[in-house]
């Protein structure tokens, strides 16, 4: 494969065709580019990259809907305040059900992943957006953190007990060492489906609705039929980026309940 | 005449993977109708299940997500 | 894409040479987002969350006090009435009684004053009976007295009136 990555990417390639016929040019992949802002080609450690600025445009969004959208501390909510408050109280009927009220002190930390990830995903649909949460980089960071903290908390809690969240005691005897190997290698693969789940949803739906926006280009005069399909796909997207945030956050809730509870 | 073969087998490659969006999409329809028909039964226990038929549904979808990915990277990666 | 040069992966997501730069810019994103919430936005909207759960089981604790004393109320006004209606009851009695007792009074006085008119009456009756009575004897003894004389008969005027007084008396008996 050495020689196809001298050589021109892969939809160069194919366009070299289509552009023959109509001109056709789709770079999907092109709107996940990490991108220096001001200038320049190296992306360094610090460099401002268009990742920081839609990670500073979501904080700026959580920052209008959760304190200025609550500033007025009114006993009849606001619009805005009963919005910020609906997201608190969902997050915290969330941990509350599914991982048992002792949990309600990771609160912050829980109502700051959803909401990262929630604003992330949605910010991401605007036009000309950068989805942050579109890259792996991004969720596995997310994921890792999960994973090793509530690992870590789960032995800090239950000490060396935690251990038989793998050995399952209902399970006959000589099934237990091998239903043990699969529960070891299933939490180990928790932080892997934990990223790409919310990684590969993000990217998927960009990149559909990238391609489908280039068939209109191509297709002149009925544009309007992939314009009519992207409507509909961006529905779609709203959905799916509302629920990767709410899918994201539940998994959070239940790794987390096994750290605290590991005997149920 | 080398490339261009490995450009159809990985174009074929990447036609496979959509398979695998098919089973994820099995496995999410079976959880939700599960769900429906479980929640058309017994109304007043559905409304504290969602969570559990969310979290199904997330690790059903992983799985077709994994396919996708398998797709893009055979198309952009490898 | 950014390899037109030929020199970087098809996709982005797999450039490992930014992936520093977006987990040093996703880290510091969390950090400021955790503060925000922690310090700022959770306790504010917690508080006023907690405040107005505190204010509505205020309010219901008030409404239900507030139906207790209009049930008192309502209790003490029933009880009033029937106090109202038992001190009329009561009133409307006594009068009744003194009214008939005065009725009675006056009915006995009258009574009296009749029977003692009756008395007199009859008192007067007797005299008047009685002055008749001597009336007649004195005019039988008178008459006997003449009639004896006509006959031509000295008699003893005391035996005459003696025989006159028996005789009356005999024919009163």
């Amino acid at each position: 494969m050495k020689s196809r990555r001298a050589g021109p990417p892969v939809f160069e390639g194919k366009t070299d065709v289509a552009e023959a016929s109509g001109g056709l040019v789709i770079r999907p992949m092109d709107q996940f580019e990490v991108r220096p802002l001001f200038g320049g080609d190296t992306v360094g450690i610090f460099t401002i990259t268009n990742v920081t600025l839609w990670m500073a445009l979501t904080i700026a969004a959580v920052t209008l809907l959760m304190v200025v959208g609550s500033r007025g501390r009114a006993l009849v909510p606001t619009r805005s305040q009963s919005v910020a408050e609906l997201a608190y109280s969902f997050v915290y009927k969330m941990i509350e059900d599914v991982t048992g009220r002792d949990a309600v002190r990771f609160f912050p930390y829980i109502m700051t992943l959803f909401m990262f990830v929630f604003f992330a995903n949605i910010l991401g649909l605007v036009p000309f957006a950068f989805t942050t949460t579109s890259h792996i980089a991004v969720t596995a960071v997310l994921a890792l953190a999960v994973f090793i903290s509530v690992t870590v908390l789960g032995f800090v809690i239950n000490g060396a007990s935690f251990l038989r969240l793998f050995w399952v005691d209902s399970a006959p005897l000589a099934l237990r060492p091998v239903l043990a190997l699969i529960e070891v290698i299933s939490y180990c693969v928790r932080p892997v489906s934990h990223s790409i789940r919310l990684a590969g949803a993000m990217m998927a739906g960009h990149a559909v609705a990238k391609v489908f926006a280039g068939f209109a280009a191509a297709l002149g005069a009925a544009f309007f039929v992939p314009v009519l399909a992207v409507a509909a796909l961006y529905a779609l997207e709203l959905l799916v980026a509302v629920i990767q945030a709410y899918v994201f956050t539940i998994l959070t809730c239940v790794y987390l309940k096994d750290a605290l509870h590991p005997h149920h | 005449m080398e490339g261009e073969l490995a450009d159809m087998g990985r174009y074929i490659g990447v036609g496979l993977t959509a398979i695998g969006m098919g089973g994820a999409a099995i496995g999410v329809g079976n959880i939700a109708g599960n769900f429906l028909s479980g929640a058309l039964r017994n109304p007043a226990a559905a409304a504290g299940q969602t969570a559990m038929l969310f979290i199904g549904i997330a690790f059903a979808e992983a799985l077709g997500i994994f396919s996708f990915l398998v797709a893009l990277l055979l198309m952009f990666a490898v | 894409m950014a390899d037109n040069a030929g020199n970087g992966v098809g996709m982005p997501q797999l450039d490992f040479s930014t992936f520093p730069n977006q987990i040093f810019w996703l880290v510091v994103t969390l950090v400021v987002l955790y503060l925000i919430l922690s310090r700022v936005a959770l306790p504010r909207i917690g508080s006023v969350l907690a405040e107005r759960a505190g204010t509505i089981s205020n309010d219901i604790a008030a409404a239900e006090t507030y139906k207790q004393q209009a049930a008192e109320a309502e209790a003490a006004y029933h009880r009033a009435l029937e106090e109202a209606r038992a001190a009329a009851a009561r009133v409307v009695d006594e009068a009744r009684a003194e009214i008939q007792a005065d009725l009675d009074a006056a009915i006995a006085k009258a009574d009296a004053e009749i029977a003692a008119r009756a008395a007199e009456s009859e008192q007067k009756i007797a005299a008047i009976r009685d002055s008749a009575d001597a009336a007649v004897a004195e005019v039988a003894r008178d008459a006997a007295r003449e009639i004896v004389a006509a006959f031509g008969i000295s008699a003893d005027a005391t035996a005459v009136d003696a025989a006159v007084d028996e005789r009356l008396q005999r024919g009163a008996a």
